[in-house]
């Protein structure tokens, strides 16, 4: 418990120190760009996205090395990530406008294909001698164990893009996410909205590559946003409990994962904000369980009184 | 080519529109007048919908030309305001009526501007005229058909265009919301704004405007109501179908 508290308080020593403020930056800026992707209805579509990244990381490896390079240039692996989770997301799109495939489909096929390319790919990079050591593997699900200051830098810088990029655009991606017809008829460029709004949840996958990896970052993009749709009706304030949720829920996970070194950062994190999702579904005031089944009950008891 | 007209609200020439290879718009010509209630008629499947989209750039026209006062749609875009069709968008999203009113302002406000309080009020005078201003701040999902109908007219009025283009918005409302937007409208046109709504109901077309477009993928027949809401019309527009699924009363009505 003096354990978890020291984690709690920043106590817990200079890399816990610098996972649990890297991951409160990184769930801030997830819960709040995901809540766009949710409005938009995306969600398993950045998950594809994400998965998408992992041959992208790997070939950015072997050309690193092929070019004599040492090949874990985070950087250039980062940027390889970028560009085979945007090729997955062209694909995808591709597939929908172009075929009579559904969108579930798309993302289906997607997803397999592209993740399956990227393990092959990492098989065989680890029978090379370089790659052994490389730990490209530790994208998958993220580690913490060896984060470095340049992460943690990596992961503020590229969270404070998202949130003003998310603040700049609030207006029209909230507009397309609720009536895209509409906002065509203003004015507004459709295609290039929605391209921000999954290129926000792409910078988030790719600055949490390192901490969350990118099986799981699906969850930090939309378990916040969805629990703090019980707290309110309105878009806007939802975006900010949204990443008040996925900050605060990140913190305490990594500060858990801290105090019990055995346990994984990014999946502890993932099961604190479903323990949020879970509180916020039985106990928001006005969409909550609990309080649906109270007012239900009150009423019955209304009904009956007068009968 | 003769340039299409400027003193037209929206005229069309040779509009066509494909779902990949079949045909949903072809080669169309229209041409709605300034300051009239104009109706879009023609069976399910005959390309309404997808003709105002069409007009508006919502869907990629295969070709033609679309003129809003003469002008490409996008130097006419606040110009025209668009209604789409209620079910075409999820009515549990988080927002609330008067928020989303106050999106058919975005465009003055510019990307970042903030929403002044005549802003508010405007917003709050254009859901009076819809007679909602009692559900200002109610959560979307919370309203019935009807109200959410009028909620979507009130954002095309806070617009404050000159063309609205409305796509089914008796479709599924209560009597009262029929007469409420009916009000609405006719008031728009004693300001010399002009109405384009596509309509299904062949029992109103008469009492409620002046204007009749009918098309089943092709153009069947355009102009007055009095001169070309005809039976013989009709009947080319619907292919004999109408005789058969309509009451007699409706057939009357359409001689």
């Amino acid at each position: 418990m003096t354990q978890f508290w020291a984690a709690l308080t920043l106590q817990a020593g200079y890399n816990a120190a610098l996972v649990a403020i890297g991951a409160a930056l990184l769930g801030l800026a997830a819960g709040v760009a995901g809540s766009f992707v949710m409005l938009r209805k995306r969600s398993l579509v950045s998950d594809a996205v994400a998965h998408a990244a992992l041959p992208g990381i790997v070939l950015a490896f072997m050309v690193m090395v092929a070019l004599g390079g040492e090949g874990r240039s985070l950087l250039g692996l980062l940027l390889g990530a970028a560009l085979s989770g945007g090729a997955g997301l062209l694909v995808m799109s591709w597939l929908t406008t172009r075929t009579r495939l559904a969108e579930d489909a798309a993302i289906g096929a997607v997803l397999g294909v592209f993740f399956g390319a990227g393990i092959v790919l990492l098989t065989v990079v680890q029978t090379m001698r370089a790659g052994r050591q490389a730990g490209l593997e530790d994208f998958l699900l993220g580690a913490t164990a060896g984060m470095l200051r340049e992460d943690a830098i990596l992961i503020a810088l590229g969270g404070a893009v998202v949130l003003a990029l998310c603040w700049l655009l609030r207006r029209p991606m909230t507009l397309v996410a609720f009536d895209p017809g509409h906002a065509a008829t203003l004015g507004y460029n459709t295609r290039a909205i929605d391209l921000a709004i999954m290129g926000l949840a792409m910078a988030v996958t790719i600055i949490g590559l390192k901490l969350v990896g990118l099986v799981l970052i699906v969850a930090l993009l939309i378990i916040p946003p969805v629990a703090a749709r019980f707290w309110t009706d309105r878009a806007g304030v939802m975006v900010w409990i949204a990443g008040g949720i996925g900050g605060a829920g990140a913190y305490l996970g990594a500060a858990i994962s801290a105090s019990a070194p055995d346990l994984p950062t990014g999946p502890v994190i993932v099961l604190v904000l479903a323990a949020g999702f879970a509180l916020s579904m039985l106990l928001a005031p006005k969409r909550g369980i609990v309080s649906a089944a109270w007012r239900y009950l009150r009423l019955r008891r209304q009904f009956q009184q007068g009968a | 080519m003769t340039p299409l007209p400027h003193h037209s609200p929206l005229a069309v020439h040779g509009l066509s529109v494909t779902y990949g290879d079949k045909p949903a718009v072809r080669a169309v010509d229209a041409n709605f007048p300034r300051a009239a209630l104009s109706a879009i008629i023609g069976p399910n499947g005959a390309g309404k919908s997808t003709f105002l989209k069409a007009c508006l750039g919502i869907v990629a026209p295969l070709s033609g030309e679309v003129a809003f006062f003469g002008q490409p749609i996008a130097q006419a875009r606040a110009r025209v305001a668009y209604v789409p069709q209620r079910a075409s968008v999820d009515w549990d999203f988080p927002t609330t009526v008067l928020d989303v009113v106050q999106m058919g302002q975005y465009r003055r406000a510019g990307l970042w501007g903030r929403l002044s309080g005549a802003a508010r009020t405007q917003a709050m005078g254009c859901l009076e005229r819809v007679g909602m201003a009692e559900f200002a701040s109610r959560q979307i999902g919370q309203l019935s058909g009807g109200q959410q109908q009028r909620v979507f007219l009130a954002r095309a009025l806070a617009q404050e265009a000159e063309l609205y283009l409305l796509d089914e918005p008796f479709a599924g409302v209560d009597a009262a919301t029929e007469h409420a937007i009916m009000d609405v409208l006719r008031g728009l046109r004693a300001e010399g704004k002009s109405v384009i709504a596509v309509h299904h109901d062949l029992a109103t077309v008469e009492d409620y405007f002046d204007h009749v477009f009918l098309i089943n993928v092709d153009r069947i027949a355009e102009g007055p109501v009095k001169t070309t809401f005809t039976a013989q019309n009709l009947n080319a527009a619907y292919g004999g179908r109408l005789v058969a699924s309509t009451p007699t009363t409706l057939i009357q009505a359409a001689e």
